[in-house]
C-alpha cells in the first residue's frame, strides 16, 4: 500500500475515482469517458496547484517519502551491474548506513558514496534509518582517498535525518569521523559531484557533502537541525514544526538563493516517489553534465574551486 | 579493609543537567560552586588567584574569552584581529536580532568568539575562543568566517595557531544551512592550514559539541581538553528522544573522550599555559619557522 501524505489526499481522492472509472468502462457499464476526461484533466489542475504552492514542512514529509528512490535505487539505475560495493573501514567495522564502491558511470568510472535507508522495518533497523556511524565516514575517507589515488570522479548521495547518537557512536568518534570526511573532501584534487536526494540532516549530511558542484532534488531539505527539534527549542513544542520549517530555510529553492546549492533538479509531478524511474534518469543527465565541465579542469583547479566555494559560504555584514 | 559499595549507587543518578547548578551565578564577593555535589561558598578573589577552579572539588568555572585571555596568554601580548565582520540575520530567523542583541549587551561582545595575536611563554600564537556566555558559543556565519580568517592570518604569519572551544550548541540554528556550512569552511581552513607545516592546537572547554566537536575543534594537530568539560556530538536531550540506552556515568565529559582516544590531555586550568607553552617550545626549535 502506498503512503499518503496529508496534502496528497485531494490527489488521492481524485486517483481513485479515475480508478472507479475505469474499472466501470473495462466491466463494459455505461458510458463514462466523459468523466474520466474530465476526472483526469481534474487531476493534473489538482497536482499542479499543490505542487506549485508545497509549503517547507509539505516538503520534509516528500524528503521522507518511503517510496522515494534511495542511493541504491540511483546506483542501480544508473551504473547498471557494473557497481561493485566496498565494505569496512578497515578499522573497527562495516557500516550499512553509508554505502559505497566503484561503478562505470556512462563509459566513465566514478566512485560513488552515499547514505543508505530502507523501506521495510528489518532494512531500517540494518541501515539504522539512514543514520551512520563513525565506520561509515571511516569507510567514505578510504574510498575518497581511492579515488583520488586513482583520479576517477567522486559522486555522493545525500539522504540522512542525522548522524547516529548512540553512545557506541559517540564512543568511536562520530564527531571526529564527520570532521575528518570533510577535510579529506576538501583537499581532493578530484571531480566531486554531491546530489541531495532527501533529507540532507545536519552534520551527517555535510559530512559527504563537501563537493565542487552541489545539486538538490526539488522536494529535498537540507538544515542544520530537523524542524521537530527546532519548534521544540525555540517553541517548547515539536507540534509546530511546520512553523519551524518555514524559519529554518530547509528547501532547495532557499539553498539556491543562499549559494549553498548550485542547481535544482525538478522532480516528475507529484514528488520523485511518484515516478522514480523518470528522477533516475534525469538525475543521471545532471550529474553526467556536471561531471564534464568538472572534468575541464586541471586537479588543482578543482581542490581550488571547492575550497573557494565553500571558504565563500556564509552572510554577514559589511 | 573496607570495601566500597561498587555494586551500591550510593545516591540516585540525577540527570547530567543537574550536574551544575545554574541558578547559582557569582556574586561580587563571593561564588557558589555550580557542581551540585559540592556547593563550596568561594571567596572571588580567591577564585580568581584559582584560575577560577574550586579548591574543594576543581570544578572548572566557564571563562569568558577575556578571561581565558588573561589566564592563556602572555601579559598584555594580545593584539584582537579587526575583521569587522557583524552578524546580519540572513535568514530573517524569529526572535534572533532580539536575542543577539540582548547577548551582545550582556557579554559586550559582538558575536560569541574572540580572536587575534599574542604571545604564549613568549611564543607568538593567533588564538580564537568561542565563549559560551554568547548564545551557547555557537557558530554561524561570522563565528565560522573569524576562525577560518584566524588560520588564514597564523598562516601568513606562519604562526602557531592556538583554537579554543566553549560552544555548547555546535551550529547555530538561527542561521540554519549557513552554520552548518561553517562545519566545511572551518574545516577546509584547517586542512589548508595544515599544508603549511605550521602546528594547530585545540583546547576544548565546556561545553564543546556537535558542529564544533564534529568540525574545527576535532582537527587539531594537538587536543587538550580541561577536566569535566562536556564534549560529545549529540547534546543529552536530543539524544534522550532517539536512544533509550543507558548513558555511562562520565558520558559527553572530557574523560570519557580521553578514553576513547578522542583527545591528547586532560589538563587542569591551572597547567594550561605550561603544557601548550613546552609544545610550542618544542615546536620553535624547528628550522626556519618564526616563534
Amino acid at each position: 500500500m502506498r503512503t499518503v501524505l496529508a496534502f496528497e489526499k485531494p490527489i488521492h481522492d481524485v486517483e481513485i475515482k479515475i480508478l472507479e472509472l475505469r474499472r466501470l468502462q473495462e466491466e463494459g457499464g455505461p458510458d463514462v469517458s466523459a468523466q474520466l476526461a474530465e476526472a483526469e484533466e481534474g487531476l493534473r489542475r489538482v497536482q499542479t496547484g499543490i505542487y506549485a504552492n508545497l509549503q517547507p514542512w509539505d516538503k520534509v514529509l516528500m524528503a521522507r517519502h518511503p517510496d522515494r528512490p534511495y542511493t541504491l535505487d540511483y546506483i542501480e539505475g544508473l551504473t547498471g551491474d557494473s557497481f561493485v560495493e566496498m565494505h569496512g573501514d578497515r578499522c573497527f567495522g562495516d557500516d550499512p548506513a553509508i554505502v559505497g564502491g566503484m561503478a562505470a558511470f556512462r563509459k566513465r568510472p566514478v566512485m560513488i558514496i552515499g547514505h543508505q535507508k530502507a523501506r521495510d522495518l528489518k532494512g531500517r533497523q540494518y541501515r539504522n534509518f539512514g543514520s551512520a556511524r563513525p565506520e561509515g565516514y571511516r569507510k567514505a575517507i578510504r574510498l575518497m582517498k581511492l579515488a583520488e589515488k586513482l583520479q576517477i570522479p567522486l559522486v555522493t548521495f545525500i539522504d540522512t535525518p542525522a548522524a547516529d547518537c548512540s553512545v557506541a557512536s559517540e564512543s568511536r568518534g562520530i564527531s571526529g569521523a564527520i570532521a575528518s570526511s570533510m577535510y579529506c573532501m576538501s583537499e581532493l584534487t578530484i571531480p566531486v559531484v554531491v546530489v541531495i536526494i532527501g533529507e540532507g540532516g545536519s552534520g551527517g549530511a555535510i559530512g559527504i557533502g563537501v563537493g565542487n558542484y552541489v545539486m538538490m532534488l526539488e522536494h529535498s531539505v537540507y538544515s542544520v537541525i530537523p524542524p521537530e527539534g527546532c519548534a521544540a527549542i525555540l517553541w517548547k513544542d515539536n507540534s509546530l514544526a511546520d512553523r519551524a520549517a518555514e524559519a529554518l530555510r530547509l528547501t532547495a529553492q532557499d539553498g539556491l538563493s543562499l549559494n549553498v546549492v548550485d542547481e535544482i533538479l525538478e522532480e516528475p509531478l507529484g514528488g520523485a516517489h511518484r515516478d522514480p524511474r523518470a528522477m533516475i534518469v534525469s538525475t543521471g543527465h545532471a550529474i553526467h553534465s556536471a561531471l564534464d565541465k568538472l572534468s575541464k579542469l586541471l586537479p588543482s583547479e578543482l581542490k581550488e574551486q571547492r575550497y573557494r566555494k565553500f571558504r565563500s559560504m556564509g552572510r554577514y555584514a559589511p | 579493609m573496607t570495601k566500597r559499595p561498587w555494586f551500591r549507587k550510593t545516591q540516585e543518578d540525577p540527570a547530567r543537567e543537574s550536574r551544575v547548578n545554574t541558578a547559582q551565578v557569582p556574586t561580587d564577593v563571593a561564588a557558589k560552586c555550580p557542581n551540585r555535589e559540592c556547593g563550596q561558598i568561594l571567596l572571588q578573589k580567591e577564585l580568581e588567584k584559582d584560575f577560577k577552579v574550586c579548591k574543594k572539588c576543581g570544578y572548572h568555572f566557564r571563562l569568558t574569552a577575556q578571561e581565558r585571555v588573561a589566564q592563556l596568554l602572555d601579559e598584555s601580548s594580545f593584539t584582537p584581529f579587526e575583521f569587522d565582520l557583524r552578524t546580519d540575520d540572513p535568514l530573517n530567523f524569529p526572535g534572533y536580532r532580539d536575542k543577539l542583541a540582548r547577548h551582545q549587551q550582556r557579554t559586550g561582545m559582538i558575536e560569541a568568539v574572540l580572536a587575534g595575536r599574542g604571545s604564549i611563554l613568549g611564543h607568538a600564537v593567533a588564538i580564537s575562543i568561542t565563549d559560551y556566555h554568547f548564545m551557547a558559543g555557537t557558530m554561524n556565519s561570522v563565528v565560522g568566517e573569524t576562525i577560518s580568517r584566524t588560520l588564514e592570518e597564523a598562516f601568513a604569519a606562519g604562526l602557531p595557531v592556538v583554537l579554543v572551544s566553549g560552544s555548547g550548541g555546535g551550529a547555530r540554528m538561527e542561521e540554519s544551512i549557513l552554520s552548518l556550512m561553517q562545519m566545511a569552511k572551518t574545516s577546509a581552513a584547517m586542512a589548508r592550514f595544515h599544508g603549511a607545516g605550521l602546528l594547530s592546537i585545540c583546547l576544548l572547554t565546556d561545553s564543546t559539541m556537535a558542529g564544533i566537536f564534529a568540525s574545527w575543534a576535532s582537527l587539531g594537530d594537538v587536543i587538550l581538553a580541561e577536566p569535566g568539560a562536556v564534549i560529545g556530538f549529540t547534546g543529552e536531550r536530543v539524544a534522550a528522544k532517539v536512544q533509550t540506552e543507558r548513558e555511562p556515568d562520565n558520558f559527553r565529559s572530557a574523560e570519557f573522550n580521553f578514553e576513547h582516544g578522542m583527545i591528547d590531555r586532560v589538563t587542569p586550568r591551572s597547567q594550561l599555559r605550561e603544557t601548550i607553552g613546552k609544545l610550542l617550545s618544542v615546536n620553535s626549535l624547528r628550522g626556519g619557522v618564526p616563534g
